[in-house]
């Protein structure tokens, strides 16, 4: 039998993509990412001064990144404000971004990235990480390459690509995997990996293809989007 | 092979018509080939020419090099810019210029005698001032104010652009702030910094004037940009 995801995809089927760059006039960067029903806004803010100055590094800039959920992205209101997920998911998204920076230019600055999910359905944290990698490539921060981040699924048996709400809470057989990744585009340099569930050793290499096979798709609409706003 | 050939196509457009540039994005291969060295804003990844940054690829001779449409100011000597002193301090004033580290402002640059005492009576904090940097280095950038056009600002009102669209709002040789200082009465100074002064007669020409700088710094891609603020002034009288 062949398996059927519950939205009718197929298999290596992203949900519908939009993204649009500049969305925030005040900011110095802004980008908008959305996977079907799951909307990011992303704003980047500097370089600029960092205080307090103990937090200033003499060789580069700080990235500071601060994801959050609003309180009516979710069908039951999110009490607002930090938690222990959203500090993990800034820290995590950190990471994942930096690779892709060249901070060395600007020493004892900072470097601030605003991430808000607007509606979750699931895949947030890579909605908000290829937002942000819009945001800062319009801020003029001198890059590698854009960031592209999907995430794999793996419902029962069968892996899938950019997992929504309904396959995130799948529970029949082998039950769900949630995988987010990033990596730079272009490139074989992945700047995330998380795994939240089970999956096959064996199993990983096909994730990390499906993967490859999506950044390639994201990138194109990230990179018409820069380009779209320049040109209208 | 093919990629190289594309490349060839580009570069007779480029020696063609000079207007033509592409837009790129920060990882974008932008020419492939030995022939091409890396500028501002580019890097060499083994064969290819590759732009660090997002705005436009310009070829001038081998070198190419990326001007970019966004970006903090980063402050080099000899650029005026426009501060608020954000502080007085024994031996000069702390400037603002909207940029990671303040300004200073030394107490020597007053054009007249300043007592020590009294050094809020020439500038206080919250005034506006046109400075030049003198020099920049890792520890602080020191300001110099003795100059045409430099000194304390009195009057009108101040406003941002982004600073990457500073040199279009001047234009060759100062070629379109003239014409918005012709065409409004307006006394206008620029930063580099990204924050325009703008002084008149009357509030009408001196929002008309703050709007003509507007309309500009949105045109990013726009060529013959001159002609076309003649065009807006005579549309907007």
């Amino acid at each position: 039998m062949v398996f059927k995801r519950l939205d009718g995809r197929k298999l290596d089927e992203m949900r519908p993509i939009t993204a649009k760059v500049g969305i925030i006039p005040n900011a110095d960067g802004s980008a908008m990412f959305t996977f079907g029903k799951t909307v990011a806004i992303a704003a980047v803010y500097g370089p600029r001064m960092l205080h307090p100055q103990h937090m200033q590094s003499p060789q580069q800039a700080i990235l500071r990144v601060n994801y959050d959920l609003l309180s009516f992205s979710v069908s039951d209101r999110k009490r607002p404000g930090p938690s222990r997920r959203s500090q993990e998911i800034s820290k995590v998204t950190e990471w994942s971004l930096s690779p892709a920076l060249d901070l060395k230019e600007f020493p004892n600055t900072v470097i601030d990235v605003q991430i808000y999910i607007l509606q979750a359905d699931a895949s947030t944290r890579v909605a908000g990480i290829n937002a942000a990698s819009m945001a800062l490539a319009q801020a003029g921060i001198p890059m590698r390459n854009l960031v592209c981040s999907v995430a794999i699924g793996k419902m029962d048996k069968e892996l899938v690509v950019d997992v929504d709400k309904d396959e995130e809470d799948f529970e029949e057989g082998e039950g769900a995997t949630d995988i987010p990744l990033a990596k730079l585009a272009n490139t074989d340099h992945y700047t995330l990996l998380q795994l939240d569930g089970k999956i096959q050793p064996s199993l990983i290499p096909k994730a990390l293809l499906l993967a490859d096979k999506a950044c390639v798709q994201i990138y194109e609409i990230q990179k018409k989007a820069l380009k779209e706003v320049v040109t209208e | 092979m093919e990629k190289f050939e594309k490349s060839q196509e580009e570069y007779e457009d480029f020696g063609s018509e000079p207007q033509s540039r592409i837009i790129v994005v920060p990882g974008e291969v932008v020419f492939s080939g030995e022939d091409f060295l890396p500028g501002e804003g580019a890097r060499r990844e083994g064969n290819d020419i590759v732009a660090s940054r997002y705005g436009l690829a310009e070829k001038i001779g081998r070198v190419v090099k990326i001007i970019p449409f966004s970006g903090a100011f980063i402050p080099r000597r000899n650029n005026v810019v426009i501060g608020r002193v954000s502080d007085i301090v024994h031996s000069g004033w702390i400037v603002d210029i909207d940029y990671a580290s303040n300004g200073f402002l030394p107490l020597m640059e007053s054009p007249r005698f300043v007592n020590k005492g009294e050094m809020d009576q020439f500038l206080a904090i919250g005034d506006v001032v046109a400075a030049k940097i003198w020099s920049v280095s890792p520890k602080s950038i020191d300001l110099a104010m003795k100059g045409k056009g430099l000194g304390k600002l009195e009057g009108g009102f101040i406003f941002r652009v982004n600073p990457s669209r500073v040199p279009r709002i001047i234009g060759r040789e100062g070629s379109m702030i003239n014409l918005i200082k012709e065409n409004t009465g307006c006394n206008i100074t620029i930063g580099q910094n990204g924050w325009i002064w703008v002084k008149g007669n009357d509030l009408d020409s001196e929002l008309r004037a703050r709007k003509s700088i507007e309309f500009i710094a949105e045109k990013v891609l726009v060529s013959g940009l001159t002609e076309k603020m003649e065009g807006w002034f005579t549309k907007n009288k």
